[in-house]
């Protein structure tokens, strides 16, 4: 027994309804937003050292014990995943502060955002699986309103085409819960975990897994299932596509890591096949998709799901090593890509557009951004001695070991395409000559610190990028800490036990 | 019950199927309500409809009199339900807000892009205090 573990939950649900007392006031908002998220990532790093020297943590709520009562647990992958989400929210936070507009502000912003954390912290801590589709169900509906918050034309359009393909994708969710409950009448992971082998029925339990692939799939963006996300990420303000960019689909990818590794491993010649072949489909369609677009952040939403590709593959390899790339790769992503979003945020505020056609002359003018977008750029394509080298190096060294050459080369082809759109970016937003005419008055006599308040902007950009080049330098403690994790999760009795306790 | 159970709900969620794929909002909305509610269902009958004693405990006793009932898939269901409920009506109000914005509930109009989204944003931060 942990009760630390409530702490994730507890909060931001606080801080939210601390925000929501000071509705009129923006200054204590901000105020009470960003020291939120400064107290939870201080809770999650007191849970880990726990969880680094104990192993798994368990929270029996109200002392009911497993299978009956609401189970927390964290394991070495949870706390990986609060740490990244506790990182990203204060980051936001701290960006919000100028991005996110006066009257978004009036209508609830931090709430909302405090509340999308909770959801997504609730889905990594439970240990039951209908408090899973609970937990996904208050991100949903969090990141609905964020998603629709100020009404523009456009972002309506994205939030319908986001809200409907999630509603129907929680709906499948529950179906399979209760297939789940039908055929082993518990909802506990751990107890599943106990009683799902001793199923006589194992088609229907295969089925059910694909069930499960699907509706995880749509939240995580996978092939083919990714459309409604290029659609949607690139309408709202930019704080806000960064946290959906960074974490929401990783919840999804969380989810299919969790129930592959816990539930359905019975027939895993046929589950992770087909997860193999979507993955390797999810690397393509993703790149080349984001090399037919000329918009800053559509190409970044596209490059989402080329990603998603990559810990699929970790993931359908089912082996230590590449699930241990699988979930580095997930850290990285989250630090890389919620950057490239953020410096889309900037560029955007100096150029006035998010079109590259109607962008240039950013390295002349402001270098220091430039090479900002450097280092989240080629950490995302997977240069050394940036995070996404390690990452992507464990998942091809795990490929090989296994002779897989086909989905290795498709993970390395596409390693260097993405690098292709990224240089897109870079030739025209940043190195093409400026515009002649579209250009706001201020660019070029911005500074990015000092006058402006711009500089709240670029700081929480200057720790992310500080935070890609440390794990890039220093890798090993980080991918040992994922090791531990991925053998965690390869061996599912530790996790049965501690739940459950020895039997 | 237990045969019909199962079937009302296959046919409900392909009802559901059926008009998800329609050009109308509202029927695509309509189609979520009604896949929502065959979900409900099947929780309802994979829980195994039995009649036996309520699961009350009677004063003096630790446990209900057995055999009794399972409570269980009532509570999700009742969750499920709730949760559908205010899903729901964030959808229609969200459709009800878009049709006044957008001026259609013609699905096909969405798929046009939306054009350069930066000016939405940058117009209205433009006023902010300091």
């Amino acid at each position: 027994m942990n009760s630390l573990l409530i702490l994730p939950i507890l909060i931001p649900l606080v801080t939210a309804t601390l925000a929501l007392l000071f509705r009129t006031s923006s200054h204590m908002q901000r105020l009470i937003g960003v020291a939120g998220m400064a107290a939870l990532l201080v809770s999650v790093v007191f849970l880990f050292t726990d969880v680094y020297r104990d192993g798994i943590q368990v929270l029996q709520a109200g002392n009911w014990e497993a299978p009956f009562g609401i189970t927390l647990v964290a394991d070495m992958l949870t706390m990986l995943m609060l740490g990244i989400s506790a990182i990203m929210g204060l980051i936001i936070a701290i960006y919000s502060i100028y991005d996110v507009d006066k009257e978004r502000e009036q209508f609830g912003y931090y709430p909302l955002l405090h509340v999308l954390i909770m959801g997504v912290n609730g889905s990594f801590l439970t240990g039951d699986i209908f408090n899973l589709y609970v937990w996904f169900e208050v991100m949903l509906i969090a990141s609905f309103i964020l998603l629709a918050l100020g009404n523009s034309k456009n972002q309506l359009q994205g939030a319908l085409k986001y809200v409907i393909i999630n509603l129907f994708s929680s709906l499948l969710f529950l179906f399979g819960v209760a297939l789940l409950y039908g055929m082993t009448g518990t909802l506990n992971l751990a107890d599943l975990a106990q009683r799902l082998p001793e199923v006589e029925n194992t088609g229907l339990v295969t089925t059910v897994a694909m069930i499960f692939m699907v509706s995880f799939g749509i939240k995580a963006a996978i092939f083919p299932l990714f459309f409604w996300l290029p659609a949607s990420y690139h309408t709202p303000p930019v704080a806000i596509s960064a946290i959906f960019g960074g974490l929401l689909t990783k919840v999804g990818v969380y989810a299919l890591i969790r129930v592959f590794t816990l539930l359905f491993t019975q027939d895993i010649g046929y589950t992770h096949t087909i997860m193999l072949w979507v993955a390797g489909f999810t690397m393509v369609t993703g790149v080349l998709g984001a090399a037919s677009h000329y918009e800053f952040r559509k190409i970044l939403s596209f490059h989402i799901v080329s990603q998603i590709g990559y810990m699929i593959m970790g993931l359908a390899f089912n082996t230590a090593l590449g699930i241990m790339g699988a979930i580095f790769y997930v850290i990285h992503n989250i630090l890389a890509k919620t950057n490239l979003f953020l410096i889309s945020g900037i560029a955007q505020r100096l150029t006035g557009t998010f079109e590259l056609k109607n962008m240039g002359g950013l390295y002349k003018h402001y270098p220091f951004l430039a090479s900002l977008f450097l280092i989240s750029a080629f950490a995302l394509a997977g240069f050394p001695p940036l995070s996404g080298f390690w990452a992507k190096l464990s998942l091809v060294k795990a490929g090989l070991s296994l002779e897989m050459y086909i989905i290795t080369g498709v993970a390395i082809l596409v390693g260097l395409l993405t690098l292709f759109s990224m240089t897109k970016i870079w030739m025209t937003a940043f190195w093409a000559a400026v515009p002649e005419k579209g250009v706001p008055e201020h660019f070029g006599k911005m500074p990015l610190f000092g006058a402006g308040k711009l500089y709240i902007m670029v700081v929480p950009v200057m720790i992310v990028a500080g935070l890609i080049i440390l794990v890039g330098l220093f890798a090993q403690p980080l991918l040992e800490v994922c090791m531990i994790a991925a053998e965690q999760l390869l061996n599912p009795s530790l996790y049965i036990e501690a739940v459950l306790g020895t039997k | 019950m237990d045969t019909i159970l199962p079937i009302l709900a296959g046919a409900i969620f392909a009802s559901g199927i059926y008009l998800l794929l329609r050009k109308g909002l509202i029927l695509t909305i309509i189609g979520i309500i009604l896949i929502s509610n065959s979900v409900n269902l099947a929780l309802f009958s994979l829980g195994r409809i039995s009649t036996e004693n309520p699961p009350l405990i009677a004063a003096g006793s630790a446990i209900p009199e057995a055999p009794f009932a399972n409570p269980l898939p009532q509570a999700l269901i009742l969750t499920a339900i709730v949760i559908g409920f205010g899903l729901l009506a964030f959808a229609l109000a969200m459709a009800y807000r878009s049709y006044k914005e957008l001026g259609t509930i013609d699905q096909d109009s969405l798929l046009e892009d939306a054009e350069d989204t930066s000016a939405a944003i940058i117009n209205k931060t433009e006023n902010k205090e300091d």
